[in-house]
């Protein structure tokens, strides 16, 4: 029927629209990443792929200096990135899961003023809080370090929270059962919560690592050196501040390399979560 | 295999006293239900065996050894859970093991252990399954096999069938019973089922507002109901309660419409006092002279009859018939106890009067 059809055809209209926004700019990009520096810069840039590609992108992961400029090479700055997206991900899923823990399944005095105390720092971002938080890393001789870069933004209220409440979703029986077959808390939290716990770890996993490669400010402020440039604040130091030309061919093959790891984490961790949706266990 | 004493335990949550004492010792091997309506406390006095629930007063010893402040791992029970609380995640194999795996027993004694749990309760083709997999049925059996595996002093029973459909909770309530059989476990079985309490009990704690009402077989327990919330709970439909006053010879009780029902028993030191007459509706039975009723409904259950009727002054009387209906709505009758049939309760304390 006629307007059935028309009905349908709509939101596919709407997302190939949709798609094509979001997707041209990265085609741009791409096809960016592919040319001299010289096509780009006269801004004439042809929609279909040059034939630089490759001396782009190995000059971009291991090369020191651009056409016009010195750079940190990607390789260092990627494996900086995703030492702190890692360190970040996994320590506040470490973190978040044990406190949740302990909010969700014990009994001890202020226990709700301690599920409030996390709940309250939700509303104070890493920006409101970043000068103290620069002095203490300071002070504590991080600067410069994977340590100053990761440690800082592992308090994660919002992980605790998300955990809690799936903790909540536990039946009490289950714990009792555990604690007759002679199950301690450690046991129990190893044995039964974490196994339960495995998709809401791999989607956390995903969130965590894109918001921990992302990074911007904090990784801008703490590091100094290029050895410990992060890819996001690096590709930003690529561009100039219009004195000179920038080395558009070297700066977009580096961001195509940067979107690489979120998108294998996001492809990769994909399978699992569906997987655990699949089994589908409560 | 062990006793369990139960020495004048109470339970108080704050003000509010949800357990008032209770003694009861459990033989070895004795199959005790307790038996109660929702709130009653039974199951809070299980979860206090259990060590679940902290005991506000009084003594539990399994087996002889005062348990009041050990952990629940260490009270050498095993616990069947009305959802079953099987670990989603393990195998059936695993969920029997978990426990004996935390006790460091070797696996090849795990693995017979097991083995002969699933083969008791033929579970041996879903050892490898999770829970997810299998049915309501086969997860209690598993439930019940993680309970077998650990050769526990007692087994606690919460309500086990009650998530179960009527024709699946049949089949297991004699499953339960075949297993009790077979094992002779001290157990503790909690269920608010007056029919699976009086299947399974070989005896029956009647509790109500944290206290024991009765203890007794079932036999016991339908026959001398030692009060009126009793008398009330057992049986289906309920026994019926009337108001009445002993005569002055003591020799019968009068009841409102001017019956005179005779006492089998003279009680001439009653005389003249106000009871409450239980009688069950099946020891009633058509009669030339008795209790004149109207009909105001008819069940037909099959192999017996249920007949509500009216008494003149409005009271409901319920009558138990065998075999289909022989009369219909709205007609009249006349019915009658049979003379050893009568319970008299103490009209004001509702305790049985013997």
């Amino acid at each position: 029927m006629k307007p059935t059809r028309f009905i349908d055809l709509v939101p596919h209209i709407v997302l190939i629209v949709g798609v094509l926004i979001f997707a041209y700019p990265i085609y741009v990009t791409l096809i960016g990443s592919t040319w001299d520096s010289g096509t780009i810069g006269r801004g004439g840039l042809p929609l279909w792929p040059g034939g630089q590609g490759l001396d782009n992108y190995a000059q971009a992961w291991a090369g020191e200096a651009g056409a016009r400029a010195k750079y940190t090479p990607v390789r260092t700055m990627m494996l900086n990135s995703l030492i702190m997206a890692l360190a970040i991900a996994l320590g506040k899923i470490a973190i978040s899961i044990l406190s949740a823990y302990a909010v969700a399944f014990f009994r001890f005095p202020l226990r709700m003023a301690f599920f409030w105390l996390i709940f309250i720092t939700l509303m104070l971002p890493v920006e409101v809080r970043i000068i103290p938080t620069y002095k203490v890393v300071a002070d504590l001789g991080l600067i410069n370090t994977y340590a100053g870069l990761a440690i800082p933004l592992i308090a994660s209220a919002t992980a605790t929270l998300l955990f809690r409440q799936f903790f909540l979703t536990i039946p009490d029986e289950l714990l009792e059962a555990a604690k007759i077959d002679g199950a301690g808390p450690v046991r129990f939290f190893i044995d039964v919560v974490l196994p339960l716990s495995r998709t809401n770890i791999a989607a956390l996993f995903v969130i965590l690592f894109i918001y921990g490669w992302n990074q911007y400010l904090w990784p801008l402020l703490v590091t100094s050196s290029g050895d410990m440039e992060t890819i996001v604040t690096g590709i930003t130091k690529m561009i100039g501040t219009g004195e000179s030309a920038n080395d558009w061919n070297l700066i977009m093959a580096t961001t195509v390399l940067a979107m690489l790891p979120p998108v294998a984490v996001v492809v990769f961790m994909q399978r699992w979560f569906v997987k655990g949706l699949v089994d589908s266990e409560k | 295999m062990a006793t369990v004493e139960i020495r004048d335990v109470r339970k108080s949550y704050g003000p509010v006293d949800a357990i008032k004492g209770i003694d009861i010792a459990i033989r070895d091997g004795e199959f005790l239900v307790l038996l109660g309506p929702s709130g009653c406390g039974k199951s809070t006095l299980l979860r206090m065996v259990a060590g679940l629930e902290g005991i506000t007063g009084g003594e539990i010893a399994i087996g002889g050894r005062v348990v009041n402040t050990l952990e629940p791992k260490d009270r050498d029970i095993a616990m069947v859970f009305q959802n079953y609380a099987l670990y989603p995640h393990m195998t059936v194999f695993d969920n029997m093991a978990y426990g004996l795996k935390i006790r460091g027993i070797p696996k090849a004694e795990i693995r017979a252990r097991v083995d002969k749990a699933a083969e008791i309760l033929e579970l041996g083709r879903f050892l490898d399954r999770r829970p997810s997999q299998l049915s309501g049925g086969q997860r209690q059996r598993v439930a019940m096999g993680r309970a077998i595996v650990r050769e526990p002093a007692a087994f606690l029973f919460d309500e086990p069938l009650s998530n179960l459909d009527a024709k699946l909770r049949t089949q297991m309530r004699v499953e339960i019973k075949r297993l009790q059989d077979r094992l002779r476990i001290t157990s503790l079985y909690v269920t608010h089922d007056q029919v699976e309490a009086m299947t399974l009990a070989d005896r029956i704690l009647v509790m109500n507002h944290g206290v024991a009402e009765q203890i007794g077989t079932p036999l016991e327990v339908y026959q001398r109901p030692a009060s009126l919330f009793v008398a009330g709970f057992i049986g289906s439909p309920p026994m019926n309660v009337l108001d009445g006053r002993i005569d002055d010879r003591g020799e019968a009780v009068l009841v409102p419409g001017g019956q005179r029902l005779p006492l089998p028993q003279p009680r001439p030191t009653d005389a003249g006092r106000p009871v409450k007459l239980g009688i069950r509706p099946e020891h009633m039975a058509v009669a030339a002279e008795g209790f004149s009723i109207e009909i105001e409904l008819v069940e037909a259950l099959g192999a017996d009859t249920v007949v509500y009727g009216r008494l003149p002054d409005g009271e409901t009387l319920l009558v138990r018939m065998a075999g289909i209906p022989t009369v219909r709505e709205r007609d009249r009758m006349t019915v009658a106890p049979q003379a050893d049939a009568l319970h008299l309760f103490d009209a004001v304390s509702g305790r049985r009067m013997e």
